[in-house]
């Protein structure tokens, strides 16, 4: 069924305080959440037995091996069993009842509890299991119709584990670059209520500003995330509204330390890059999780776009690079202290962008519009961290697979 | 079949540190003053007590082995035994054999928990690995949740209704009226039990026990000393125990007991026709028809027609959880693996402290215990004679195929 629009918050009525559902995991269970991170389903696979593991185990319960791999599922299995909880003592829960769960059987053998989405039929039925990240950030498994059914993502238990723009206001703190420009379209395309659109020194023209201006869910504000009065200023005003920061400002030169003159160019780039992350978390941060839990359409995500570079130095844009390290780090402090909330940080790793500072870097490179749909698509699915792009993706292989080795590819 | 039998060792003693429903105690208050009972009605100094064996989730950071410096014991054998439901019959099969082997003269095994307002809760969060990473984060629904499933499972696979479970929950109410440490002291009905609210569907209020705080203990010792001190006994005919059964089951229907059940009763010399009560662990009634069929008493899938052709009250065709069970006593944590167990006593030794089962010579114990994931891992069961009665004195063939010839009606 299809989300209605959710009235106009009624200022007298009780305020949803934030919580999140229990958090607490064992180390080896944080394999369900690596792989949930960014949109996976992963199952521990013993490599001597072949035998599927839930819930994850330090040594397979077939062999004794402990020779455990996460692996790729398909999550196809059968609700055996289900339940909706009208009562709970967790907090969380409490105030979000009924709840629907259910007990499938894997067709890769074990029996796993899952939130059980509402387009499931009743037991048996059969179903498509997935990962998703709960509010506390955590890997639970949904287990979904087998087949697609109609506004699916409308859900009201999913929607608690994504962070759909539909009906939220989302700020995006740069709109006068092609992706920030990109980002706007895609969430007015997407059904946000209302973009605000930063734009720094507005006596300054760029090309394409005037025509997302006029979109109608748009809103100009002035926002240079190197002023921190300006921050300030722009939080004061519009904080207390705002359900989805999107970062997408960012300062890009070319070149590495031979190559440069002084200071100037790092020094710019940190200061936007890291700085102004530092000068937006700070401003925006604690209204947002404040709003955690606002009804329906509540403060939910917080998005960087930050750089693959942020993995490995890239040495041909070797001071962009260190500065999206900073911002990378800095992003995972954001996403620590906002996981009490339950406010969602994504962390967007783009490959290089069709961009004018790319321009002497080979292709393929990512469009705007498909690092726009991708930044879309994660707030949908509700995943973390989030790699689009071929570039990207190939730069995850090599990193995941050996670290060492992709800084020495990097600096042939 | 080649295990040696209990002869010469008997439980007696049974004691029952009345229940509340919060204390502010802590568990080694409880356990603490069952001891001191046991030893005050055994008429034994505290020094006697040369074994221990303890089940309480309250009781940590401590185990058996703080509770022994925390009472100014000092045992020369010793047991703590973290199986819930099923520490009852756990336990006394263990001390039985220490007992039997003389490594200790006299066990006293004790069961308790306190309950504080938060207990429940905080206890749900970390009550295993399995569940804190792959069951609490769903809800946080606890017990209800997984039995939920359970319920529904069994329901839909052997038609059991919602009827059926009631008829267990009201008989057992009937059964507590009459036993002073209920915590439910009104009557219940059919259709209170229909109309009441749902927990997590198909479970509904009157299927959960209350959680509360209280112990329950016993003696193990030699028939000879139980004489010598004047103590009426039970003698011990058959035990079995086993854990994490059938775990290729998708869901849990069936419970350990049904691979052992031939055992049992080959051990006890007795069948499910000669069984003059039953206490099951109930700590949601679907289990309790679960243990029905897996104790041999009608063939899987005929709980439900079972359930309906008796009476479950002391006085019907099929007396069981006599002073109430767990639904209608509540549910002092680990206690609860000792209930049914300490009622048998009572009952097969002529002092039942609520309404008498007439006639009551042998008696089964079933526990338990312990939803680590999706289902309860530990079960067992113990075969209890009285010791004027000489069943079971000869070994009998298994007889699986027995439909229990349960006592006539009134």
């Amino acid at each position: 069924m299809s989300l209605p629009r959710p009235p106009k918050k009624n200022p007298i009525l009780r305020t949803r305080a934030p919580t999140t559902p229990p958090g607490g995991r064992s180390r080896v269970a944080l394999g369900l959440t690596t792989a949930a991170a960014l949109g996976r389903l992963e199952l521990q696979v013993c490599r001597d037995c072949g035998t599927v593991q839930y819930p994850p185990r330090e040594a397979c319960h077939a062999c004794l091996s402990e020779r455990l791999r996460w692996t790729a599922q398909d999550g196809a299995g059968e609700l055996i069993a289900d339940t909706v909880l009208t009562h709970s003592n967790d907090l969380y829960f409490r105030e979000r009842l009924p709840w629907r769960l259910g007990m499938v059987r894997l067709d890769a053998g074990p029996s796993v509890v899952a939130h059980v989405h509402g387009d499931v039929g009743d037991a048996p039925a059969r179903v498509r299991v997935g990962a998703r990240l709960d509010r506390a950030g955590q890997a639970v498994l949904v287990a979904f119709p087998e087949q697609e059914t109609k506004d699916m993502a409308d859900d009201r238990q999913l929607r608690e584990m994504t962070c759909d723009p539909q009906y939220r206001k989302v700020l995006v703190t740069d709109g006068k670059t092609p992706t920030g420009q990109a980002v706007v379209r895609a969430l007015v395309d997407a059904g946000a209520d209302l973009v605000w659109v930063g734009h720094a020194e507005p006596w300054k023209q760029y090309a394409g500003f005037d025509a997302i201006a006029g979109l109608h869910a748009v809103t100009p504000v002035p926002l240079d995330l190197t002023d921190s009065r300006a921050v300030s200023s722009l939080a004061a005003q519009i904080g207390g509204k705002v359900d989805i920061v999107v970062n997408t400002a960012e300062h890009h030169r070319t070149f590495g330390i031979g190559d440069r003159r002084g200071l100037d160019a790092a020094r710019a780039e940190m200061d936007i890059n890291y700085f102004g992350l530092l000068r937006l978390a700070q401003d925006f941060g604690p209204a947002l999780k404040a709003r955690a839990a606002d009804g329906d359409t509540g403060a939910c995500a917080w998005v960087n776009v930050l750089s693959v570079y942020a993995l490995a130095n890239f040495p041909a844009h070797g001071t962009f690079s260190a500065s999206k390290a900073a911002a990378y780090s800095l992003a995972q402090c954001l996403r620590a202290e906002m996981r009490a909330s339950g406010v969602r940080v994504v962390n967007v790793f783009p490959g290089p962008v069709d961009d004018e500072w790319n321009q002497l870097v080979p292709p393929p490179k990512l469009a705007p519009s498909a690092l726009a749909s991708a930044i879309v698509k994660a707030l949908r699915d509700g995943v973390e961290d989030v790699f689009p792009g071929e570039v990207a993706q190939d730069w995850l292989a090599r990193w995941r697979d050996d670290p060492k080795a992709l800084e020495r590819e990097l600096s042939l | 079949m080649n295990r040696a039998k209990y002869d010469g060792v008997v439980a007696c003693v049974p004691v029952t540190v009345p229940y509340v429903r919060h204390s502010i105690r802590g568990a080694h208050w409880f356990l603490a003053r069952a001891l001191r009972e046991l030893i005050a009605t055994a008429g034994l100094a505290k020094s006697d007590v040369d074994g221990l064996c303890v089940s309480s989730f309250s009781l940590a950071p401590d185990t058996a082995v703080g509770l022994t410096q925390h009472l100014g014991m000092s045992p020369r054998w010793l047991d703590h035994i973290p199986m819930g439901g099923a520490s009852g019959i756990v336990a006394l099969r263990r001390a039985a054999r220490a007992v039997q082997a003389g490594d200790a003269d006299v066990v006293a095994c004790l069961a308790g928990d306190t309950n504080h307002v938060e207990s429940f809760r905080l206890m749900l969060g970390n009550f295993s690995q399995f569940a804190r990473d792959a069951v609490y984060p769903y809800g946080a629904g606890g017990p209800n949740a997984s039995f939920a499933f359970l319920t529904a499972a069994y329901m839909r696979t052997y038609g059991a209704t919602r009827e059926d479970f009631g008829h267990l929950c009201v008989a057992q109410r009937q059964n507590a009226l009459a036993f002073p440490h209920a915590l439910m002291k009104k009557p219940l009905t059919l259709d209170a039990y229909l109309a009441a609210r749902a927990v997590a569907a198909p479970i509904h209020l009157f299927d959960c026990v209350m959680p509360c705080a209280g112990a329950e203990a016993f003696l193990v010792m030699t028939a000879d000393r139980a004489k010598r001190l004047g103590l009426p006994g039970v003698r011990i005919l058959g035990t079995i125990e086993r854990h994490n059964a059938f775990p290729e089951d998708p869901i849990q229907l069936r419970g350990g007991w049904a691979m052992d059940i031939d055992d049992l009763y080959a051990q006890a010399g007795v069948g499910p026709e000669d069984i003059d009560f039953l206490q099951t662990y109930d700590d949601y009634p679907v289990i309790s028809l679960m243990q029905i069929e897996d104790l041999g008493f009608c063939a899987k899938g005929d709980g439900p027609a079972f359930v309906r052709r008796h009476t479950f009250t002391n006085d019907g065709s099929f007396p069981m959880n006599t002073s109430g069970g767990q639904l209608s006593v509540g549910q002092a944590g680990a206690a609860g693996g000792y209930l049914g167990l300490v009622e048998a006593l009572r009952q097969l030794t002529g002092r039942p402290l609520g309404s008498t089962v007439p006639d009551a010579r042998i008696g089964l114990v079933s526990g338990f215990g312990m939803i680590n994931y999706d289902r309860g891992l530990c079960s067992g069961a113990v075969v209890l004679a009285d010791t004027s009665s000489t069943t079971g004195s000869k070994p009998r063939a298994p007889d699986t195929g027995s439909t229990a010839a349960v006592r006539a009606g009134p």
